[in-house]
Protein backbone atom coordinates (compact mmCIF):
# COMPACT_ATOMS: atom_id res chain seq x y z
CA UNK A 1 0.00 0.00 0.00
CA UNK A 2 2.99 2.63 0.85
CA UNK A 3 4.23 1.93 -2.83
CA UNK A 4 0.73 2.28 -3.88
CA UNK A 5 0.18 5.47 -2.34
CA UNK A 6 3.19 6.92 -3.72
CA UNK A 7 3.18 5.68 -7.29
CA UNK A 8 -0.67 7.61 -7.40
CA UNK A 9 -2.12 10.86 -5.60
CA UNK A 10 -5.62 9.15 -5.92
CA UNK A 11 -5.01 6.36 -3.34
CA UNK A 12 -6.67 6.50 -0.17
CA UNK A 13 -7.09 3.72 2.57
CA UNK A 14 -10.35 3.74 4.61
CA UNK A 15 -9.97 1.92 7.71
CA UNK A 16 -12.94 0.70 10.22
CA UNK A 17 -10.51 0.97 13.29
CA UNK A 18 -8.39 -1.89 12.39
CA UNK A 19 -4.82 -2.00 11.55
CA UNK A 20 -3.04 -1.00 14.71
CA UNK A 21 0.49 0.09 13.40
CA UNK A 22 0.33 -2.00 10.50
CA UNK A 23 -0.11 1.49 8.57
CA UNK A 24 2.46 3.29 10.02
CA UNK A 25 4.78 3.70 7.01
CA UNK A 26 1.72 4.83 4.87
CA UNK A 27 0.67 7.24 7.22
CA UNK A 28 4.03 8.88 6.95
CA UNK A 29 3.81 9.17 2.82
CA UNK A 30 0.19 10.14 2.74
CA UNK A 31 -1.02 11.33 6.02
CA UNK A 32 -4.39 12.90 4.63
CA UNK A 33 -5.82 9.97 2.85
CA UNK A 34 -5.31 7.64 5.27
CA UNK A 35 -9.42 8.02 7.18
CA UNK A 36 -9.63 5.76 10.04
CA UNK A 37 -13.83 6.00 9.47
CA UNK A 38 -14.28 4.03 13.46
CA UNK A 39 -16.16 1.53 13.73
CA UNK A 40 -19.04 1.97 11.30
CA UNK A 41 -18.78 0.22 8.08
CA UNK A 42 -22.41 1.60 6.36
CA UNK A 43 -20.91 4.99 6.29
CA UNK A 44 -17.38 3.69 5.63
CA UNK A 45 -18.68 1.99 2.42
CA UNK A 46 -20.97 4.60 1.05
CA UNK A 47 -17.97 7.53 1.60
CA UNK A 48 -15.63 5.48 -0.34
CA UNK A 49 -18.39 5.54 -3.01
CA UNK A 50 -18.51 9.55 -2.73
CA UNK A 51 -14.41 9.72 -3.02
CA UNK A 52 -14.48 6.92 -5.89
CA UNK A 53 -17.08 9.09 -7.84
CA UNK A 54 -14.99 12.26 -7.45
CA UNK A 55 -11.85 10.45 -8.85
CA UNK A 56 -10.30 9.06 -6.02
CA UNK A 57 -9.10 5.17 -5.89
CA UNK A 58 -10.24 4.29 -2.34
CA UNK A 59 -9.07 0.46 -0.75
CA UNK A 60 -11.63 0.07 2.36
CA UNK A 61 -10.20 -2.51 4.88
CA UNK A 62 -11.79 -4.36 8.02
CA UNK A 63 -12.31 -7.41 9.75
CA UNK A 64 -13.62 -10.16 6.75
CA UNK A 65 -17.88 -9.61 7.83
CA UNK A 66 -17.76 -6.42 8.48
CA UNK A 67 -16.21 -5.33 5.45
CA UNK A 68 -19.16 -7.19 3.64
CA UNK A 69 -22.52 -8.71 5.00
CA UNK A 70 -22.31 -5.94 7.09
CA UNK A 71 -22.74 -3.56 4.95
CA UNK A 72 -23.81 -5.36 1.98
CA UNK A 73 -26.77 -2.66 1.28
CA UNK A 74 -23.81 0.19 0.86
CA UNK A 75 -21.65 -2.26 -1.57
CA UNK A 76 -24.37 -3.16 -3.69
CA UNK A 77 -25.99 0.35 -4.04
CA UNK A 78 -22.90 2.67 -3.75
CA UNK A 79 -19.69 0.59 -5.16
CA UNK A 80 -21.15 -1.83 -7.50
CA UNK A 81 -24.22 -0.32 -8.99
CA UNK A 82 -22.17 2.68 -9.72
CA UNK A 83 -19.12 1.08 -10.78
CA UNK A 84 -17.21 3.50 -8.08
CA UNK A 85 -13.12 2.27 -8.46
CA UNK A 86 -13.44 0.66 -4.72
CA UNK A 87 -11.19 -2.26 -3.54
CA UNK A 88 -13.00 -3.65 -0.63
CA UNK A 89 -10.20 -5.63 1.17
CA UNK A 90 -11.67 -8.18 3.80
CA UNK A 91 -8.92 -9.39 6.54
CA UNK A 92 -9.16 -12.55 8.59
CA UNK A 93 -11.50 -14.09 6.16
CA UNK A 94 -12.82 -17.79 6.77
CA UNK A 95 -11.87 -19.30 9.61
CA UNK A 96 -8.82 -17.21 10.11
CA UNK A 97 -9.79 -15.99 13.30
CA UNK A 98 -11.86 -19.38 13.88
CA UNK A 99 -10.92 -18.84 18.11
CA UNK A 100 -12.94 -15.36 17.53
CA UNK A 101 -16.15 -17.10 17.34
CA UNK A 102 -18.66 -17.40 14.56
CA UNK A 103 -18.93 -13.12 14.56
CA UNK A 104 -15.67 -13.13 12.81
CA UNK A 105 -15.91 -16.23 10.65
CA UNK A 106 -16.57 -15.25 7.30
CA UNK A 107 -17.79 -18.08 5.01
CA UNK A 108 -20.69 -16.40 2.77
CA UNK A 109 -19.01 -13.74 1.26
CA UNK A 110 -18.01 -15.24 -2.18
CA UNK A 111 -21.46 -16.90 -2.17
CA UNK A 112 -23.06 -13.60 -1.38
CA UNK A 113 -20.66 -10.95 -3.30
CA UNK A 114 -20.35 -12.83 -6.42
CA UNK A 115 -24.13 -12.65 -7.24
CA UNK A 116 -23.66 -8.43 -7.30
CA UNK A 117 -23.20 -7.15 -10.59
CA UNK A 118 -19.53 -5.02 -12.00
CA UNK A 119 -18.15 -6.49 -8.29
CA UNK A 120 -14.98 -8.59 -9.27
CA UNK A 121 -14.27 -11.24 -6.69
CA UNK A 122 -10.63 -12.41 -5.62
CA UNK A 123 -9.17 -14.63 -2.82
CA UNK A 124 -5.55 -14.82 -3.46
CA UNK A 125 -3.60 -17.81 -1.96
CA UNK A 126 -0.45 -15.53 -1.05
CA UNK A 127 1.05 -12.42 -0.78
CA UNK A 128 2.41 -12.32 -4.38
CA UNK A 129 -1.27 -12.63 -5.81
CA UNK A 130 -2.84 -10.24 -3.39
CA UNK A 131 0.01 -7.74 -4.71
CA UNK A 132 -0.43 -8.51 -8.14
CA UNK A 133 -4.37 -7.98 -7.93
CA UNK A 134 -4.28 -4.98 -5.37
CA UNK A 135 -2.24 -3.44 -7.52
CA UNK A 136 -4.90 -4.45 -11.00
CA UNK A 137 -7.85 -3.33 -8.67
CA UNK A 138 -6.12 0.13 -8.39
CA UNK A 139 -5.29 0.66 -11.86
CA UNK A 140 -7.86 -0.78 -13.87
CA UNK A 141 -10.21 1.04 -11.19
CA UNK A 142 -13.21 -1.82 -11.34
CA UNK A 143 -15.16 -2.56 -8.20
CA UNK A 144 -13.19 -5.04 -6.71
CA UNK A 145 -13.21 -7.48 -3.32
CA UNK A 146 -9.97 -8.76 -2.40
CA UNK A 147 -10.56 -11.66 0.46
CA UNK A 148 -7.42 -12.41 2.54
CA UNK A 149 -6.31 -14.52 5.49
CA UNK A 150 -4.17 -13.45 8.19
CA UNK A 151 -0.34 -12.51 8.96
CA UNK A 152 2.37 -14.88 8.24
CA UNK A 153 0.98 -17.07 5.90
CA UNK A 154 3.36 -18.84 3.46
CA UNK A 155 3.89 -18.17 -0.36
CA UNK A 156 2.79 -20.53 -2.47
CA UNK A 157 2.99 -19.32 -5.97
CA UNK A 158 6.50 -18.84 -8.03
CA UNK A 159 7.46 -15.41 -8.87
CA UNK A 160 7.39 -15.50 -12.13
CA UNK A 161 3.77 -17.07 -12.23
CA UNK A 162 1.39 -15.11 -14.33
CA UNK A 163 -0.42 -13.37 -11.92
CA UNK A 164 -3.41 -10.99 -11.64
CA UNK A 165 -7.31 -11.14 -11.29
CA UNK A 166 -9.16 -13.85 -13.31
CA UNK A 167 -5.65 -15.69 -13.90
CA UNK A 168 -5.20 -19.62 -12.76
CA UNK A 169 -1.84 -21.11 -12.02
CA UNK A 170 -0.73 -24.24 -11.60
CA UNK A 171 1.19 -25.03 -8.81
CA UNK A 172 1.58 -29.11 -8.97
CA UNK A 173 1.54 -31.44 -11.93
CA UNK A 174 -0.53 -34.09 -11.82
CA UNK A 175 -2.69 -36.95 -13.18
CA UNK A 176 -6.59 -37.93 -13.23
CA UNK A 177 -7.41 -35.54 -9.81
CA UNK A 178 -7.60 -32.01 -9.77
CA UNK A 179 -7.46 -29.98 -6.96
CA UNK A 180 -8.93 -26.17 -7.84
CA UNK A 181 -8.29 -24.22 -4.87
CA UNK A 182 -8.84 -20.81 -3.97
CA UNK A 183 -7.60 -18.63 -0.82
CA UNK A 184 -4.53 -19.21 1.15
CA UNK A 185 -6.27 -22.96 2.36
CA UNK A 186 -4.22 -23.90 -0.67
CA UNK A 187 -1.52 -24.71 2.03
CA UNK A 188 -3.48 -27.68 2.72
CA UNK A 189 -3.55 -29.05 -0.40
CA UNK A 190 -0.24 -28.99 -0.76
CA UNK A 191 0.86 -30.69 2.45
CA UNK A 192 -2.26 -33.19 1.10
CA UNK A 193 0.13 -33.89 -1.86
CA UNK A 194 2.71 -34.68 -0.24
CA UNK A 195 1.43 -36.92 1.80
CA UNK A 196 0.23 -38.92 -1.53
CA UNK A 197 3.04 -38.26 -2.82
CA UNK A 198 4.23 -41.09 -0.48
CA UNK A 199 1.44 -43.33 -1.56
CA UNK A 200 2.36 -43.07 -5.14
CA UNK A 201 -0.47 -40.46 -5.92
CA UNK A 202 0.23 -37.41 -7.96
CA UNK A 203 -2.47 -34.73 -7.16
CA UNK A 204 -2.56 -31.34 -9.20
CA UNK A 205 -3.06 -28.38 -7.85
CA UNK A 206 -4.07 -24.90 -9.05
CA UNK A 207 -5.02 -21.94 -7.58
CA UNK A 208 -7.92 -19.99 -9.26
CA UNK A 209 -6.89 -16.39 -7.52
CA UNK A 210 -10.20 -14.82 -8.42
CA UNK A 211 -13.79 -16.58 -8.48
CA UNK A 212 -15.25 -13.94 -11.08
CA UNK A 213 -14.17 -13.18 -13.40
CA UNK A 214 -13.12 -17.35 -13.30
CA UNK A 215 -10.59 -18.32 -15.84
CA UNK A 216 -12.10 -20.01 -18.10
CA UNK A 217 -8.92 -20.07 -20.55
CA UNK A 218 -7.53 -22.24 -17.64
CA UNK A 219 -10.80 -24.44 -17.45
CA UNK A 220 -11.11 -25.31 -20.62
CA UNK A 221 -7.27 -26.68 -20.19
CA UNK A 222 -7.79 -28.43 -17.43
CA UNK A 223 -10.90 -30.31 -19.71
CA UNK A 224 -8.70 -30.64 -22.28
CA UNK A 225 -5.25 -32.09 -20.16
CA UNK A 226 -7.91 -35.15 -19.19
CA UNK A 227 -8.53 -34.74 -15.73
CA UNK A 228 -11.49 -36.44 -14.59
CA UNK A 229 -12.04 -35.49 -11.00
CA UNK A 230 -12.33 -32.36 -9.70
CA UNK A 231 -11.63 -31.10 -6.20
CA UNK A 232 -12.67 -28.03 -5.48
CA UNK A 233 -11.31 -26.21 -2.10
CA UNK A 234 -12.29 -23.14 -0.27
CA UNK A 235 -12.32 -21.90 3.21
CA UNK A 236 -16.21 -20.84 2.92
CA UNK A 237 -19.30 -22.88 2.81
CA UNK A 238 -20.13 -25.32 0.00
CA UNK A 239 -23.09 -23.61 -1.06
CA UNK A 240 -21.91 -20.58 -3.71
CA UNK A 241 -18.95 -20.44 -3.60
CA UNK A 242 -15.83 -21.84 -5.78
CA UNK A 243 -17.30 -25.58 -5.88
CA UNK A 244 -20.72 -24.13 -7.47
CA UNK A 245 -18.92 -22.07 -9.76
CA UNK A 246 -17.32 -24.60 -11.11
CA UNK A 247 -20.51 -26.53 -11.38
CA UNK A 248 -22.29 -23.50 -13.05
CA UNK A 249 -19.54 -23.32 -15.82
CA UNK A 250 -19.35 -27.34 -16.36
CA UNK A 251 -22.93 -27.17 -16.65
CA UNK A 252 -23.10 -24.00 -19.27
CA UNK A 253 -20.28 -25.77 -21.32
CA UNK A 254 -22.56 -29.09 -21.11
CA UNK A 255 -19.55 -30.90 -20.18
CA UNK A 256 -21.04 -34.17 -18.35
CA UNK A 257 -17.92 -36.05 -17.93
CA UNK A 258 -16.03 -34.60 -14.84
CA UNK A 259 -16.47 -35.68 -11.58
CA UNK A 260 -16.58 -32.79 -8.86
CA UNK A 261 -16.17 -32.79 -5.48
CA UNK A 262 -16.25 -29.98 -3.12
CA UNK A 263 -14.82 -29.63 -0.16
CA UNK A 264 -15.61 -26.60 2.07
CA UNK A 265 -17.41 -25.96 5.40
CA UNK A 266 -21.09 -27.50 5.29
CA UNK A 267 -24.55 -25.76 6.19
CA UNK A 268 -23.98 -24.54 9.83
CA UNK A 269 -22.15 -21.91 11.82
CA UNK A 270 -18.99 -23.21 13.45
CA UNK A 271 -19.13 -22.94 17.62
CA UNK A 272 -17.01 -25.20 18.47
CA UNK A 273 -13.82 -23.33 18.45
CA UNK A 274 -9.60 -23.58 18.44
CA UNK A 275 -7.87 -21.92 16.56
CA UNK A 276 -7.39 -21.80 12.47
CA UNK A 277 -6.03 -25.76 12.44
CA UNK A 278 -8.24 -27.04 14.85
CA UNK A 279 -11.36 -25.75 13.22
CA UNK A 280 -10.09 -26.96 10.18
CA UNK A 281 -9.69 -30.42 11.12
CA UNK A 282 -12.99 -30.64 13.21
CA UNK A 283 -14.65 -29.33 9.94
CA UNK A 284 -12.84 -32.29 7.36
CA UNK A 285 -10.44 -29.44 5.58
CA UNK A 286 -7.58 -29.76 6.14
CA UNK A 287 -4.32 -31.60 4.52
CA UNK A 288 -5.27 -35.52 5.51
CA UNK A 289 -9.01 -34.77 4.73
CA UNK A 290 -8.22 -33.57 1.27
CA UNK A 291 -6.13 -36.68 1.07
CA UNK A 292 -8.49 -39.20 2.40
CA UNK A 293 -10.90 -37.71 -0.22
CA UNK A 294 -8.27 -38.27 -2.87
CA UNK A 295 -7.78 -41.55 -2.03
CA UNK A 296 -10.90 -42.78 -2.32
CA UNK A 297 -11.49 -41.65 -5.60
CA UNK B 1 -17.15 27.54 -12.37
CA UNK B 2 -20.22 29.87 -12.96
CA UNK B 3 -21.50 30.81 -9.81
CA UNK B 4 -25.38 30.82 -10.02
CA UNK B 5 -27.10 34.17 -10.67
CA UNK B 6 -28.48 35.65 -7.92
CA UNK B 7 -32.23 35.65 -8.61
CA UNK B 8 -34.59 37.84 -6.77
CA UNK B 9 -37.33 36.39 -4.19
CA UNK B 10 -40.15 37.14 -6.86
CA UNK B 11 -38.20 35.35 -9.45
CA UNK B 12 -37.33 32.32 -6.94
CA UNK B 13 -41.29 31.95 -5.91
CA UNK B 14 -41.95 32.17 -9.77
CA UNK B 15 -39.94 29.17 -10.58
CA UNK B 16 -41.17 27.21 -7.43
CA UNK B 17 -44.61 27.35 -8.45
CA UNK B 18 -43.43 26.19 -11.77
CA UNK B 19 -41.62 23.21 -10.63
CA UNK B 20 -44.70 22.69 -8.49
CA UNK B 21 -47.13 23.01 -11.25
CA UNK B 22 -45.10 20.48 -13.43
CA UNK B 23 -43.84 18.43 -10.77
CA UNK B 24 -48.17 17.50 -9.24
CA UNK B 25 -48.97 17.12 -13.88
CA UNK B 26 -46.23 14.29 -13.91
CA UNK B 27 -47.47 12.51 -10.70
CA UNK B 28 -50.98 12.25 -12.21
CA UNK B 29 -50.12 11.72 -15.97
CA UNK B 30 -47.42 9.23 -15.02
CA UNK B 31 -49.11 7.95 -11.55
CA UNK B 32 -46.00 8.70 -10.14
CA UNK B 33 -45.91 8.45 -6.08
CA UNK B 34 -44.53 10.41 -3.16
CA UNK B 35 -45.81 13.96 -4.01
CA UNK B 36 -46.21 15.01 -0.98
CA UNK B 37 -42.90 14.18 0.22
CA UNK B 38 -41.42 16.41 -3.15
CA UNK B 39 -44.18 19.52 -2.39
CA UNK B 40 -42.34 20.14 0.84
CA UNK B 41 -39.28 20.37 -0.65
CA UNK B 42 -39.41 22.61 -3.27
CA UNK B 43 -38.34 26.02 -2.09
CA UNK B 44 -35.05 23.81 -0.26
CA UNK B 45 -34.09 22.99 -4.41
CA UNK B 46 -35.17 25.78 -5.83
CA UNK B 47 -33.18 28.22 -3.40
CA UNK B 48 -30.36 25.84 -3.75
CA UNK B 49 -30.40 25.39 -7.88
CA UNK B 50 -30.84 28.59 -8.72
CA UNK B 51 -29.07 30.85 -5.71
CA UNK B 52 -26.58 28.24 -3.60
CA UNK B 53 -25.04 26.03 -6.13
CA UNK B 54 -22.00 26.97 -8.22
CA UNK B 55 -22.76 24.39 -10.66
CA UNK B 56 -22.84 25.02 -14.55
CA UNK B 57 -25.63 23.16 -16.29
CA UNK B 58 -23.58 23.70 -19.51
CA UNK B 59 -20.83 21.36 -18.20
CA UNK B 60 -22.30 18.95 -15.58
CA UNK B 61 -19.39 16.89 -14.40
CA UNK B 62 -16.25 20.09 -14.09
CA UNK B 63 -14.44 18.66 -11.30
CA UNK B 64 -14.87 21.84 -9.39
CA UNK B 65 -18.55 21.92 -9.46
CA UNK B 66 -20.42 21.76 -5.95
CA UNK B 67 -22.04 18.46 -5.71
CA UNK B 68 -25.62 18.35 -4.39
CA UNK B 69 -26.92 14.00 -3.64
CA UNK B 70 -30.98 13.53 -3.00
CA UNK B 71 -30.48 11.52 -0.11
CA UNK B 72 -34.48 11.17 0.05
CA UNK B 73 -34.21 9.48 -3.27
CA UNK B 74 -37.92 9.36 -3.21
CA UNK B 75 -37.86 13.15 -3.99
CA UNK B 76 -37.13 12.12 -7.44
CA UNK B 77 -39.66 12.98 -9.53
CA UNK B 78 -39.11 16.96 -7.91
CA UNK B 79 -35.61 16.88 -8.52
CA UNK B 80 -35.86 16.34 -12.36
CA UNK B 81 -38.07 18.78 -12.76
CA UNK B 82 -36.09 21.07 -10.86
CA UNK B 83 -32.81 19.93 -13.19
CA UNK B 84 -34.54 20.20 -16.80
CA UNK B 85 -35.97 24.20 -15.61
CA UNK B 86 -32.15 24.99 -14.74
CA UNK B 87 -31.48 23.23 -18.13
CA UNK B 88 -29.33 20.13 -17.68
CA UNK B 89 -31.70 18.89 -20.27
CA UNK B 90 -34.51 19.44 -22.52
CA UNK B 91 -37.13 19.90 -20.82
CA UNK B 92 -38.99 17.50 -24.14
CA UNK B 93 -37.19 14.65 -22.15
CA UNK B 94 -39.66 14.79 -19.31
CA UNK B 95 -42.01 13.52 -21.74
CA UNK B 96 -40.77 9.59 -21.13
CA UNK B 97 -41.65 9.91 -17.67
CA UNK B 98 -43.12 6.98 -16.03
CA UNK B 99 -42.85 5.28 -19.21
CA UNK B 100 -41.65 2.00 -20.12
CA UNK B 101 -37.29 1.79 -20.75
CA UNK B 102 -37.12 5.15 -19.49
CA UNK B 103 -34.79 5.92 -16.88
CA UNK B 104 -36.98 8.84 -15.46
CA UNK B 105 -38.91 7.07 -12.89
CA UNK B 106 -38.99 7.13 -8.99
CA UNK B 107 -35.91 7.30 -7.87
CA UNK B 108 -32.02 8.75 -9.21
CA UNK B 109 -30.22 6.29 -11.22
CA UNK B 110 -26.51 6.04 -11.67
CA UNK B 111 -24.67 9.05 -12.46
CA UNK B 112 -24.38 9.19 -16.33
CA UNK B 113 -27.91 9.27 -17.46
CA UNK B 114 -29.36 12.23 -16.10
CA UNK B 115 -27.43 15.23 -16.34
CA UNK B 116 -26.72 16.49 -13.09
CA UNK B 117 -27.77 13.53 -11.36
CA UNK B 118 -24.46 13.10 -8.76
CA UNK B 119 -25.61 9.58 -7.23
CA UNK B 120 -28.18 6.75 -7.69
CA UNK B 121 -30.33 7.29 -4.00
CA UNK B 122 -33.64 5.70 -2.60
CA UNK B 123 -31.91 3.48 -0.67
CA UNK B 124 -32.18 5.98 2.62
CA UNK B 125 -29.39 6.68 4.83
CA UNK B 126 -27.00 6.01 1.78
CA UNK B 127 -26.63 9.71 -0.01
CA UNK B 128 -25.39 11.76 3.30
CA UNK B 129 -22.86 9.56 3.58
CA UNK B 130 -21.82 9.36 -0.44
CA UNK B 131 -21.90 13.58 -0.48
CA UNK B 132 -19.16 13.48 2.64
CA UNK B 133 -17.05 10.88 0.59
CA UNK B 134 -17.29 13.82 -2.33
CA UNK B 135 -16.48 16.54 0.24
CA UNK B 136 -13.40 14.65 1.73
CA UNK B 137 -12.53 14.11 -1.81
CA UNK B 138 -12.11 17.64 -2.54
CA UNK B 139 -10.55 18.49 0.49
CA UNK B 140 -7.72 15.81 -0.77
CA UNK B 141 -8.05 17.19 -4.25
CA UNK B 142 -7.34 20.67 -2.98
CA UNK B 143 -10.71 22.29 -4.56
CA UNK B 144 -12.62 24.59 -2.78
CA UNK B 145 -16.07 23.80 -3.87
CA UNK B 146 -18.98 22.71 -1.24
CA UNK B 147 -21.26 19.38 -1.07
CA UNK B 148 -24.45 19.41 -0.29
CA UNK B 149 -26.73 16.48 0.99
CA UNK B 150 -31.15 16.66 1.25
CA UNK B 151 -32.09 13.72 3.71
CA UNK B 152 -36.09 13.65 4.85
CA UNK B 153 -36.80 13.35 8.36
CA UNK B 154 -38.23 9.54 7.97
CA UNK B 155 -34.43 8.70 7.00
CA UNK B 156 -32.81 9.94 10.31
CA UNK B 157 -34.29 6.06 11.28
CA UNK B 158 -31.40 4.90 9.26
CA UNK B 159 -28.44 4.24 11.67
CA UNK B 160 -25.69 5.15 8.57
CA UNK B 161 -27.20 8.80 9.05
CA UNK B 162 -26.01 9.03 12.39
CA UNK B 163 -22.35 7.16 11.62
CA UNK B 164 -22.01 9.84 8.82
CA UNK B 165 -22.80 12.51 11.22
CA UNK B 166 -19.88 11.30 13.69
CA UNK B 167 -17.66 10.96 11.21
CA UNK B 168 -17.92 14.37 9.31
CA UNK B 169 -17.82 16.12 12.40
CA UNK B 170 -14.59 13.94 13.56
CA UNK B 171 -13.01 15.05 10.43
CA UNK B 172 -14.15 18.19 10.87
CA UNK B 173 -15.79 18.36 7.31
CA UNK B 174 -16.56 21.93 6.86
CA UNK B 175 -17.77 21.98 3.36
CA UNK B 176 -20.61 20.23 3.35
CA UNK B 177 -24.06 21.11 4.31
CA UNK B 178 -26.82 18.64 5.12
CA UNK B 179 -30.64 19.80 4.94
CA UNK B 180 -33.68 17.78 6.78
CA UNK B 181 -36.52 18.35 5.11
CA UNK B 182 -38.67 18.27 8.38
CA UNK B 183 -42.05 17.56 6.91
CA UNK B 184 -43.02 15.37 10.07
CA UNK B 185 -44.51 12.55 8.50
CA UNK B 186 -42.80 9.24 7.07
CA UNK B 187 -44.40 6.77 4.80
CA UNK B 188 -46.74 5.62 7.36
CA UNK B 189 -47.02 7.39 10.58
CA UNK B 190 -45.58 10.64 12.21
CA UNK B 191 -41.96 10.39 12.29
CA UNK B 192 -41.96 11.67 16.22
CA UNK B 193 -43.81 8.98 16.82
CA UNK B 194 -41.89 6.22 15.04
CA UNK B 195 -38.96 6.99 16.37
CA UNK B 196 -38.56 9.93 18.65
CA UNK B 197 -36.26 12.21 16.46
CA UNK B 198 -36.72 15.65 18.92
CA UNK B 199 -35.40 17.38 19.91
CA UNK B 200 -33.59 17.16 16.16
CA UNK B 201 -31.76 20.18 15.80
CA UNK B 202 -29.97 19.70 19.49
CA UNK B 203 -29.06 16.02 17.99
CA UNK B 204 -27.23 17.21 15.66
CA UNK B 205 -25.62 20.12 17.61
CA UNK B 206 -24.56 17.45 19.92
CA UNK B 207 -23.34 15.24 17.00
CA UNK B 208 -20.91 17.70 16.80
CA UNK B 209 -22.79 19.97 13.79
CA UNK B 210 -23.49 23.87 13.48
CA UNK B 211 -26.75 23.42 13.15
CA UNK B 212 -29.57 25.99 11.95
CA UNK B 213 -33.59 25.35 12.50
CA UNK B 214 -35.63 27.54 9.78
CA UNK B 215 -39.02 27.49 7.68
CA UNK B 216 -38.36 25.57 4.83
CA UNK B 217 -40.89 27.30 3.02
CA UNK B 218 -38.92 30.56 3.52
CA UNK B 219 -37.05 31.78 0.38
CA UNK B 220 -35.12 33.97 1.92
CA UNK B 221 -34.42 32.20 5.57
CA UNK B 222 -33.11 29.37 3.23
CA UNK B 223 -31.21 31.90 1.51
CA UNK B 224 -29.72 33.14 4.89
CA UNK B 225 -29.13 29.40 6.46
CA UNK B 226 -27.12 28.35 3.26
CA UNK B 227 -24.81 31.49 3.29
CA UNK B 228 -24.45 31.14 6.94
CA UNK B 229 -23.47 27.19 6.80
CA UNK B 230 -20.68 28.53 4.37
CA UNK B 231 -18.85 30.37 6.80
CA UNK B 232 -18.67 27.77 9.10
CA UNK B 233 -14.80 26.60 9.16
CA UNK B 234 -14.75 23.97 11.26
CA UNK B 235 -17.73 21.77 11.15
CA UNK B 236 -20.75 20.92 9.18
CA UNK B 237 -23.36 22.38 8.85
CA UNK B 238 -27.13 21.11 9.23
CA UNK B 239 -30.09 23.16 8.09
CA UNK B 240 -33.21 21.62 9.80
CA UNK B 241 -35.74 23.08 7.45
CA UNK B 242 -39.37 22.75 9.12
CA UNK B 243 -41.92 22.01 6.08
CA UNK B 244 -45.55 20.85 4.88
CA UNK B 245 -45.57 17.34 2.93
CA UNK B 246 -48.08 18.36 0.33
CA UNK B 247 -47.20 22.20 0.67
CA UNK B 248 -48.57 24.57 -1.79
CA UNK B 249 -52.48 22.45 -2.16
CA UNK B 250 -54.52 22.92 0.91
CA UNK B 251 -55.91 19.25 0.23
CA UNK B 252 -52.31 17.57 0.53
CA UNK B 253 -51.01 19.80 2.90
CA UNK B 254 -49.94 17.33 5.86
CA UNK B 255 -52.22 14.73 4.38
CA UNK B 256 -49.97 11.73 4.41
CA UNK B 257 -52.33 9.96 1.79
CA UNK B 258 -50.62 11.75 -0.26
CA UNK B 259 -47.03 9.79 0.67
CA UNK B 260 -48.32 6.81 -1.74
CA UNK B 261 -51.63 8.83 -3.94
CA UNK B 262 -51.11 10.15 -6.98
CA UNK B 263 -53.82 13.07 -8.39
CA UNK B 264 -57.20 12.17 -10.20
CA UNK B 265 -58.15 14.23 -13.43
CA UNK B 266 -60.75 16.43 -10.39
CA UNK B 267 -57.83 16.77 -7.84
CA UNK B 268 -54.85 17.30 -10.72
CA UNK B 269 -57.48 20.03 -11.74
CA UNK B 270 -58.17 21.53 -8.59
CA UNK B 271 -54.72 21.59 -7.33
CA UNK B 272 -53.87 23.46 -10.20
CA UNK B 273 -56.36 26.06 -9.85
CA UNK B 274 -55.34 26.60 -6.20
CA UNK B 275 -51.53 27.09 -7.66
CA UNK B 276 -52.81 29.69 -10.17
CA UNK B 277 -54.10 31.84 -7.62
CA UNK B 278 -51.02 32.57 -6.15
CA UNK B 279 -50.02 36.36 -6.33
CA UNK B 280 -46.85 37.07 -6.94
Amino acid sequence: MKELVQESSDVCLLSGDIGNRMFDRYKEVAPTRFLNCGIAEANMMSMAAGMALSGLRPVVYTITPFTTTRCLEQIRTGVAYHEAPVVIVGTGSGLSYAELGATHHSLEDLAILRSIPNLQVCAPADSLELEAQLRQAITEGQPTYIRIGKKGEPDLLAEHAPLGIGKANLLKQGNKILLLGIGPILSEALQASTLLEQKGIQLAIASMGSIKPLDHQFLHQCVTAGYSHWISLEEHHQTGGLGSALLEWLSEQQINTIEIKRMGIGDHFVHQLGDQNYVRESEGLNASAIANLVQSL
Amino acid sequence: MATTAPESTAALNRIALTIRRRTIETSARARIPHLGSCLSCVELLTTLYWQELRIDPQEPEAPNRDRFVLSKGHGAPVLFQVLAERGFFEIERLAEFGKPGSVFHEHPPKPGYIPGVEAATGSLGHGLPMAIGMAIAQRIQGIDSRCYALLSDGECNEGSIWEAAMLAAGQHVHNLTAIVDYNKWQATDRSQEVMALEPLAAKWEAFGWYAQEIDGHDLAAIGQALAAARTETSKPSVIVAHTIKGKGVSFMEDDNNWHYRTPNPDELAAALAELQEVQL
